[in-house]
């Protein structure tokens, strides 16, 4: 029956000329409506025979789904049509600036503690602390330093005014108050590392009067000089992250250690302000250490005759200022926002052994 | 402790050269800080020949001189009158640089001839003053090779390597010449020369006698004092060699009587004084000084002492802080004609004490604090006696010696197996004991060691330190590493919750765009009043600089000092943050660990409108968030209007749970700011991390979520403007704890249609069924509840 196709390519053109959904909605209602052409043709089906009908039934369900199917393609397209002038109306200067935000940033005393911690953890230290106002008890005499004794000079102490109750106290000078602590309050064995701030009357262009240590200490029944060499050469290529670094003990002297030892790092200083390690004729210092004074380990109630161990303290920003080219301790104080940024670490630049210590 | 090469050889007899002594000294725990070799800043310097010398064309001063380098001739113009053909000279080439001036030398052209070099006077390279003319080096100096030998030939230069020494405090016995020279030996770098010192007889008796006149208790302040009198000395400068000693460690040479000491304490390590006799009146005595006796120092100031220092005095008065410093008023100068030398042996720890309670830094204090050899006193007075009767003349009296030498050193009981049990190296027992013997120690073998430290150490206390004798001589750098057993497998986590808390804080502060600081813990007092510090009791009795001079009580005003100083240098708006502590008084432990950040300055301008930076919200959206990062949830501790003083009044708030403040914030209140000299606005908040109650590591329950859906619904108050919006969202909460999941404020509105002094606030409940879907009227029935709840706090619904 060529009505059939004529009409269903009468229809179809008109479809694919339908500018809108509206001018859609009408070719459909026109088509395939109640009163549409395609319904018309549908409803002579009645009055055809059995015959008839078997041929002619397919070819009207054909048109009529070739019509549904063209105007669904249609309006999909006409949507898509749609999304794009919108979308293109909507067209942003992707090169405008976005809402500032600060990038923060973390210390490098922050960091290199955190490097330093996760070292001494896998070796098994904890971390321990102590309050920045310290007994001079704790101080200086139970770490065999009396009154009078020379070492005192060692370490010029910031004082603290005499308390309601009398008593005076000073700006500890070094961490060992929290060895004496964690002495007193531990039975060994003891393996702590005290990070924190310390404190000396000292100001010039490499010292300044607050400053950082973390000191390790080990108390055992044979803990001997050979695991303290042990422990800092480790901590040592751990922390600076090279291989082939060169480390020199030698004979030294504190009251709280006997023998006393001091380190030293092969470094070549021959370019003016660069620092190279693992080569070069210079020697650049650490810090001390030794095995702790028998009086010491007496003195925190330690039974000396039982129980032998070793301490080391390095200094925190020293070890920062090496391992990250940082010139001046002084700085690092200063707060001045451009170096904090400089020198800073991003928020989640966390140091993992891991992840390796530093990126 | 300064000397050169040639000073340790008049001890030490060894073939070792400079950097070999150096090394060994630092092994053995001498640390060398330097070692300076004149002949270092010349070795660019070559020998040269002048091959012909005529006057320069243009310059009738000046000469034409074609000098050999060795390789070829140079055309150096000269203006020494000396310079002529056949004389050998110091030829320094362009690229070197001259001592006296620093300056690199340059091709140039003098009077229209080029001039290839330099031909140098002994003041250009720092040699003498001479600069008449240029250097003549012997004939047989070679040319072409550095001109360091050759000047050393000729007597200009000495080739004696200078050592800088630091000595620690335990080592008394090393502030001498003698005595590191005694140390290298007993480490094999050479054999100690051991010359005894020759006593000279006395002439007459001493018309002077000592006493020590000491109470029981101070008997050991003065063991021995020993003396004796030169008369007819005639004092004026030391002789050459002396001076030149002194001055090649950069000692001052003062007069032959005094230099006669200050060698012996420089090559000996033995302090000594020498009285003007006739300046004394009758005998001397060693005894305490009274309190509040006055001497007037060498160094021309007045002393008041007290009972516990020891003083010299005559019949009349102290005459000097006994092994500190001598007096004035009886010292030796150009005059003096009869002599009195004192040699005594006094007690380090009384020494220690009165130099630090006089801040008298001085030689003697150095090495008597430090302990000298009590068995040098005698020899070290005949030492003087023979000096200066060589260099002064005169005639000495009998030795007069009060007291004893003190007794030596116990026995320490020492068991060889210690080096290595703990020093962790094995030395055979025969090499332990023959260390110890080489340093001077006396060792009895009775199975266990009986070792006797020689008169010259006190610092050898017990079994220890015979270790590190042991250790430090055979070589630290043998000693092998010994690892560490490892505690377990995998490593146990060790930080404390406080120290995770830092820790997170400061990674959740940085990730909001704050960067971290590190301030000092001192501040000035002013600004410590400011934040309810400034007390006597924080106060430091000697701080390094009048405004650091107060424990501080906030970290806060760390902050804004360090913003004001970056808004000076043009960055005006920041985020800062500093975990540390803040002190409540000069207690140790009375000092808590607060995590505390500023905003400052304007929002920055931008095409897009953005928010406040520095505003209260700002802060409290900061606050909230570290708070969680740290407890690891959302903070349900309630917040309160107001902070303390440094805080803006109606701008800032607090979070407490019962009476523990965890934090407090808010915008900064303007006189603070002012005081900081901050000009745009500034808020912030304190993190009080000791004060977070523990999130105990209880376990999450089942998740269990509802599966009816929930629903909002929005109601608008009209509330007395001073009612809190916090409180409301309480009310509305607390109207069905139950259903009511959340309550939010969304809306806020003050003005037209709502009548004056009152506030539409608007919230959005979020109500969450649990057990059934709920029905209209039981919807309708919260809404009243809410309705009636709000109506407690005055509040009724928007119409």
């Amino acid at each position: 029956m060529t009505d059939i196709v004529a009409l269903q390519s009468e229809i179809l053109a008109a479809v694919a000329g339908a500018a809108d959904e509206a001018a859609l909605e009408a070719l459909r209602v026109a088509a395939l409506g109640k009163k549409g052409s395609v319904s018309a043709l549908l409803a002579t089906m009645g009055s055809l025979s059995p015959d008839e009908r078997k041929v002619q039934g397919p070819k009207f369900n054909g048109l009529k789904d070739a019509v549904t199917e063209a105007i669904a393609a249609r309006k999909a397209a006409l949507a898509d049509m749609a999304l794009d002038a919108r979308l293109a109306s909507e067209k942003l200067d992707v090169t405008l600036p976005a809402l500032p935000q600060n990038s923060g940033t973390v210390h490098p005393i922050s960091q290199v503690l955190e490097e330093v911690v996760a070292i001494f953890a896998d070796l098994g230290f904890g971390v321990a602390e102590g309050p920045d106002v310290e007994f001079d008890d704790y101080n200086f005499t139970k770490l065999n330093i009396p009154p009078d004794h020379p070492a005192r000079q060692m370490q010029d102490t910031f004082y603290v005014a005499p308390q309601a109750d009398g008593s005076s106290h000073v700006l500890r000078t070094h961490t060992s108050p929290v060895q004496v602590r964690t002495m007193l309050n531990t039975k060994p064995p003891i393996r702590i590392i005290s990070p924190g701030r310390t404190y000396r009357v000292d100001s010039d262009a490499t010292h300044s009067p607050m400053f950082h240590q973390v000191e390790a200490l080990v108390v055992d029944e044979a803990i001997h000089l050979g695991h303290l060499k042990w422990t800092v050469e480790q901590f040592c290529k751990a922390f600076f992250e090279i291989d082939q670094i060169e480390l020199r003990a030698r004979p030294s002297f504190f009251p709280f250690t006997e023998p006393s030892l001091e380190w030293d790092m092969r470094c070549d200083r021959s370019v003016p302000g660069k620092i190279t390690f693992g080569s070069g004729n210079d020697w650049l210092e650490l810090g001390g250490s030794g095995m702790v004074h028998r009086k010491v380990l007496e003195n925190c109630g330690i039974d000396s005759s039982k129980y032998q161990g070793f301490a080391f303290g390095f200094g925190l920003d020293r070890m920062a200022m090496l391992k990250y080219g940082m010139p001046d301790i002084r700085s690092f104080f200063e707060s001045d926002l451009r170096w904090l940024k400089h020198y800073g670490f991003a928020a989640l630049d966390i140091p993992t052994l891991d992840g390796g210590l530093s990126q | 402790m300064k000397f050169t090469l040639s000073w340790l050889k008049e001890h030490l007899d060894t073939d070792a050269d400079a950097k070999t002594i150096g090394a060994r000294l630092t092994a053995i725990g001498l640390e060398v800080e330097s070692i300076t070799d004149p002949g270092a800043v010349l070795k660019d310097f070559i020998v040269g020949e002048v091959i012909t010398a005529e006057k320069h064309p243009n310059a009738d001063k000046l000469r034409l001189c074609s000098v050999s380098d060795g390789k070829g001739t140079l055309q150096i113009v000269c203006g020494a009158p000396n310079a002529r053909a056949g004389i050998k000279v110091v030829l320094a080439r362009p690229g070197t640089t001259i001592p006296a001036s620093g300056d690199v030398l340059k091709l140039g052209t003098i009077r229209g001839v080029e001039s290839r070099g330099m031909m140098c006077s002994a003041r250009e390279l720092l040699l003498g003053e001479d600069h008449d003319g240029i250097i003549e080096l012997k004939p047989g100096a070679k040319v072409g090779e550095p001109a360091v030998a050759a000047l050393v030939d000729a007597g200009l230069l000495a080739n004696d390597p200078l050592f800088d020494v630091s000595i620690t405090p335990n080592r008394g016995d090393a502030a001498s010449v003698y005595g590191i020279a005694r140390d290298l030996a007993a480490s094999g770098l050479g054999t100690l020369k051991t010359d005894k010192v020759q006593p000279v007889a006395g002439k007459f008796p001493s018309p002077k006698k000592i006493t020590l006149d000491f109470t029981p208790q101070n008997k050991d302040a003065c063991p021995i004092f020993a003396g004796r009198l030169i008369r007819g000395v005639k004092n004026g400068p030391a002789p050459k060699w002396v001076q030149d000693k002194f001055k090649s460690v950069g000692m001052k040479s003062i007069s032959a009587l005094v230099d006669a000491t200050n060698l012996i304490s420089q090559d000996r390590g033995r302090p000594l004084h020498v009285f003007d006799a006739d300046k004394l009146s009758g005998n001397l005595h060693a005894r305490m000084a009274k309190d509040h006796e006055q001497v007037l120092a060498l160094d021309e100031k007045t002393y008041v002492l007290d009972g516990e220092t020891i003083v010299i005095a005559d019949d009349s008065f102290a005459r000097g802080i006994a092994g500190i410093m001598g007096g004035m008023d009886s010292g030796s100068f150009e005059d003096t004609k009869n002599v009195f030398i004192e040699s005594a042996w006094f007690d380090p720890a009384r020494i220690a004490r009165a130099g630090r309670k006089q801040a008298i830094i001085s030689d003697a204090r150095y090495r008597f604090e430090r302990g000298v050899d009590p068995q040098f006193v005698l020899p070290g007075l005949e030492l003087c006696t023979q000096y200066i009767l060589e260099w002064c003349g005169g005639e000495a009296s009998d030795v007069v010696i009060a007291g004893a030498l003190p007794p030596p050193h116990k026995p320490i009981l020492f068991d060889s197996a210690l080096v290595e049990s703990f020093g962790g190296i094995r030395v055979a027992r025969e090499r332990v004991i023959g260390i110890l013997q080489d340093l001077g120690f006396v060792v009895e073998d009775h199975g266990t060691l009986h070792v006797v430290p020689p008169s010259w150490r006190h610092d050898m206390d017990g079994p220890a330190d015979l270790v590190e004798e042991v250790v430090r001589i055979h070589g630290l750098a043998d000693v092998p590493s010994v690892a560490l057993t490892r505690l377990s497998a995998v490593a146990m986590p060790v930080l404390s919750k406080a120290q995770r808390r830092s820790r997170t804080a400061r990674r959740a502060l940085a990730t909001r765009g704050f960067n971290e600081a590190v301030t000092f813990s001192f501040i000035a007092r002013d600004q410590a009043r400011l934040f309810g510090g400034g007390d006597e009791a924080r106060q430091l009795s000697n701080p390094i600089a009048s405004d650091l001079d107060a424990l501080r009580p906030s970290l806060l005003p760390s902050l804004l000092a360090a913003a004001a100083r970056n808004a000076a240098r043009g960055f005006a708006n920041l985020q800062l943050f500093e975990i540390g502590a803040a002190f409540d008084s000069g207690m140790p432990e009375a000092q808590k660990t607060v995590a505390a950040a500023i905003r400052t300055g304007n929002p920055e301008r931008h095409w897009q409108k953005g928010d406040e930076t520095s505003g209260l919200f700002a802060v409290k959206a900061d606050l909230l968030g570290s708070l969680e990062a740290i407890t690891g949830g959302p903070m349900s501790a309630p917040i309160t209007q107001g902070a303390p003083g440094w805080y803006h009044p109606g701008r800032s708030g607090t979070i407490a749970m019962g009476p523990k403040v965890i934090a407090q914030f808010g915008e900064l209140h303007p006189k603070v700011l002012a005081v900081f000299d901050l000009k745009s606005p500034a808020a912030g908040f304190e993190i009080f991390l000791d004060a977070i109650p523990d999130t105990k590591g209880k376990a999450k329950p089942l998740f269990a979520p509802s599966p009816y859906q929930a629903i909002e619904r929005d109601f608008a108050f009209v509330v007395d403007a001073n009612v809190a919006a916090g409180d409301i969202v309480k009310a509305v909460k607390l109207a069905d704890r139950n259903l009511i999941e959340t309550v939010t404020v969304f809306d806020l509105y003050e003005g037209k249609g709502v009548p004056q002094g009152q506030k539409s606030v608007a919230v959005a409940v979020r109500i969450q069924p649990k057990d059934a879907t709920l029905t209209d009227a039981e919807i309708e029935g919260l809404a009243q509840k809410i309705v009636a709840a709000a109506l407690k706090l005055g509040a009724t619904l928007r119409g």
